[in-house]
C-alpha cells in the first residue's frame, strides 16, 4: 500500500472564548486518509468544521490532540509546504498588488529566482484564464476573479497536494465548470485533490472519494461508488388527464409531489406500484408523459447522514 | 531572501498608503516653520531650529513605527492574507522578521526625507555641523527598538491596544531614569531591588537620545554612540525574539 499523503489520527480542537469562559469542542476525534493521486471531498454543514480541519492541516491553528501527517512527515514541518499549494475560503489578498504582482511575490517565497517566478506567474495566469487581466490591481477584482487568482497561488509551486477550501464558492456556472475541469486536469497530472464543500453536484463530478463531516468526526468516507447503491431508489412519473387524486389506487405506496395544469408528478418506489399507476392512468383516459428512474445521489446520502442523530 | 520578499512587500504596502504621506508632510511642515518660531527668540535662534528639527524627526518617527506597526501584523490576520502566507514554505519568524524589516525600511526612507530637508534648512544658515548626525542616527536606533515593541505587542493583541501599550513603553522608556532616582530615595532593600529591576528590564530609551547634547553644542563621543547603538540593537532582537516566539504558536482564526 503506497504512504498516504494526508493521514490524520484521533484530532481534536477545541475552540475557547474570552478568558476560556466559554469552549466548544469543534473536531472530536477526527480521523482521515487520503491516498496519492486522488480527488477527496470532505463534506459537511457549515460550521461543521471543515475549515477548522483544513487550518490545521497547514497549521495555521493547533489541534489539541491529534496527529497530522502528511507526506509521511509530521505536518509543522516548513519544507513540506513547498510541495502543498492552498486556497482559502473567500480568498482575500493584497489589493494593492496587481494580479502579475502578488503571484511573483508569491514565488519569491518558494525561493524561484526572477525569471522562474515570471514563467510561473505567466503560467498559472493562462492556467486559470487570468492572462488579460493579470495587470489590474487586485482591489478592482470581482470575487470570482479573485477565486481564480486565489487559485493561481496555490497552483505556483506546481504542488502534489492541492488543499482547496470551497473552491466552487462565488463562481459563476461557467467558472464553477472550468474549477471543475482543472480539479480534473490536476488528477490527471497525478496530483492529490483535497478539498471542502457543500456544493454536492460539483463534489459528485469530481470525487473518487468523499467524507461526510458530522459532529466534529468524519461520520462516512468512502469511494462514491460503494456509497452509492447503482440501483434504482424509485421513479418519477409525470401524468397528464384526470387529477391524481381521483385515481383509483387504493393502497398504492406512491406520493403526489407537485401539480401543474392538468399535469401531475408522482413518485413512486416499488417496480410492481409502477406498474399498476400506469396501468390506471391509461384505463382512465389519462396520458403518461414521462418516467425517470432515480438512482441514489450523493444529496440523498448527504441528507440521510447529515439528518441522521 | 524569503524573508527580504515579505519585507518588500510590507515596504510597498506601506508607501502606497497615504497616513504615510500625511505624516511626513506635517514633519515637513514642522521643520520648515522652525524659522518662524525661532525669531520669536533673540539670539538662540540656531538652537530653536535645531531642537524644533530634531524633535521633529523623532515625534514623526515614533508616530509612524507605532502608528503603521500595530496594524501590520493584525491586518494581515485581520484580512486573512496571513493564511496563503504562512502556507507557504516559510517559518512564522520570517513572517515576523519580514514584517519588520519592512517598516523599518520604510522608516530609513521616512527619516532620510527628513533629515535631506531638515540639513538643506541648516545649510542655508550655515548652521550645520556632524553631531547632527549623530543625533539623528540615534534617533534611527530608537526608532528600531520602538517598532520591536509595536510589533510584538500587535503579534497578539488588537491595534488599539497595541498601540496605547506601546504609547505607554515608550512614555516608560524616556523616564526610566526615573526609576534609579527612586532605588536612592528609597528605604526598604526589596524596594530598591524591585526598582532596579525594573530599570535594567524595561528599555532606556534615553540612552539614544543625545538631541540635548547636541543643541546645546556638548560634545557627543563616538563611543557613547556605539554604546547606545549596541544596547538598543540588542534589545530590539530580544523584543523581536519574543515576538516571534509569541507567534509561533498562535491560532488564524
Amino acid at each position: 500500500m503506497p504512504e498516504p499523503v494526508l493521514e490524520i489520527q484521533g484530532l481534536r480542537k477545541t475552540y475557547k472564548g474570552h478568558l476560556s469562559l466559554t469552549s466548544r469542542e469543534v473536531i472530536k476525534g477526527l480521523d482521515l486518509r487520503i491516498e496519492p493521486g486522488e480527488v477527496f471531498g470532505l463534506l459537511g454543514q457549515n460550521g461543521a468544521g471543515k475549515t477548522t480541519t483544513i487550518k490545521m492541516i497547514l497549521a495555521l491553528i493547533f489541534p489539541d490532540a491529534g496527529t497530522i501527517r502528511i507526506f509521511g512527515a509530521d505536518h509543522l514541518g516548513v519544507t513540506l509546504r513547498a510541495r502543498i499549494g492552498f486556497l482559502p475560503e473567500n480568498p482575500y489578498f493584497y489589493e494593492y498588488l496587481t494580479g502579475r504582482e502578488f503571484l511573483r511575490f508569491y514565488g519569491q517565497l518558494f525561493g524561484y529566482g526572477r525569471a522562474e517566478r515570471n514563467r510561473r506567474a505567466a503560467d498559472v495566469l493562462a492556467r486559470v484564464g487570468m492572462s488579460t487581466r493579470a495587470d489590474l490591481p487586485l482591489r478592482k477584482y470581482s470575487k470570482g476573479m479573485l477565486q481564480r487568482i486565489g487559485m493561481a497561488q496555490a497552483l505556483i509551486n506546481d504542488p502534489d497536494f492541492v488543499i482547496l477550501d470551497e473552491p466552487m464558492s462565488g463562481l459563476d456556472p461557467i467558472g464553477r465548470r472550468e474549477f471543475r475541469d482543472l480539479i480534473l486536469d490536476l488528477k490527471a497530472h497525478g496530483k492529490t485533490v483535497f478539498f471542502s464543500s457543500h456544493i454536492l453536484s460539483d463534489a459528485e463530478a469530481i470525487c473518487d472519494r468523499v467524507g461526510i463531516l458530522k459532529d466534529g468526526r468524519v461520520a462516512l468516507a468512502g469511494r462514491l461508488s460503494d456509497l452509492l447503491s447503482p440501483a434504482v431508489a424509485s421513479w418519477e412519473v409525470t401524468i397528464s388527464g384526470p387529477a391524481f387524486a381521483s385515481l383509483p389506487l387504493n393502497g398504492f405506496s406512491g406520493s403526489l409531489i407537485s401539480v401543474r395544469g392538468t399535469e401531475s408528478l408522482v413518485r413512486v418506489d416499488a417496480e410492481a406500484d409502477l406498474q399498476r399507476l400506469l396501468d390506471v392512468v391509461r384505463s382512465s383516459g389519462g396520458r403518461l408523459i414521462s418516467v425517470t428512474a432515480r438512482r441514489d445521489t450523493l444529496e440523498d446520502l448527504y441528507v440521510r447522514e447529515v439528518a441522521a442523530r | 531572501m524569503k524573508t527580504l520578499a515579505i519585507a518588500t512587500n510590507t515596504f510597498r504596502e506601506a508607501i502606497r498608503d497615504r497616513i504615510l504621506y500625511l505624516i511626513l508632510v506635517f514633519a515637513i511642515l514642522m521643520i520648515g516653520s522652525s524659522r518662524i518660531l525661532s525669531l520669536l527668540t533673540v539670539g538662540a535662534e540656531e538652537k530653536i531650529v535645531k531642537d524644533i528639527g530634531l524633535a521633529s524627526i523623532s515625534l514623526f518617527g515614533v508616530a509612524t513605527a507605532i502608528f503603521v506597526g500595530v496594524g501590520l501584523v493584525f491586518k494581515e490576520i485581520e484580512k486573512r492574507t496571513v493564511y496563503t502566507l504562512v502556507s507557504k514554505p516559510i517559518s512564522r519568524s520570517q513572517f515576523i522578521l519580514g514584517k519588520y524589516l519592512g517598516l523599518v525600511l520604510v522608516l530609513a526612507v521616512n527619516v532620510a526625507v527628513m533629515t535631506a530637508f531638515f540639513f538643506g534648512v541648516l545649510l542655508a544658515k550655515g548652521w550645520m555641523d556632524l553631531a547632527i548626525g549623530r543625533a539623528i542616527f540615534l534617533i534611527f536606533i530608537e526608532l528600531m527598538l520602538v517598532t520591536a515593541i509595536a510589533i510584538l505587542f500587535s503579534s497578539f493583541s488588537t491595534p488599539i491596544l497595541s498601540s496605547l501599550f506601546t504609547v505607554t513603553f515608550y512614555v516608560i522608556g524616556h523616564l526610566s531614569w526615573g526609576l534609579l532616582l527612586l532605588a536612592d530615595k528609597l528605604e526598604g532593600e526589596f524596594g530598591r531591588m524591585v526598582c532596579r529591576v525594573l530599570y535594567r528590564l524595561l528599555p532606556n530609551l534615553d540612552a539614544m537620545n543625545v538631541k540635548g547634547a547636541v543643541v546645546h553644542g556638548i560634545e557627543v563621543p563616538l563611543a557613547q554612540v556605539c554604546a547606545a547603538s549596541v544596547y538598543g540593537l540588542s534589545y530590539t532582537a530580544i523584543v523581536l525574539g519574543l515576538a516571534a516566539l509569541v507567534f509561533r504558536r498562535r491560532d488564524f482564526l
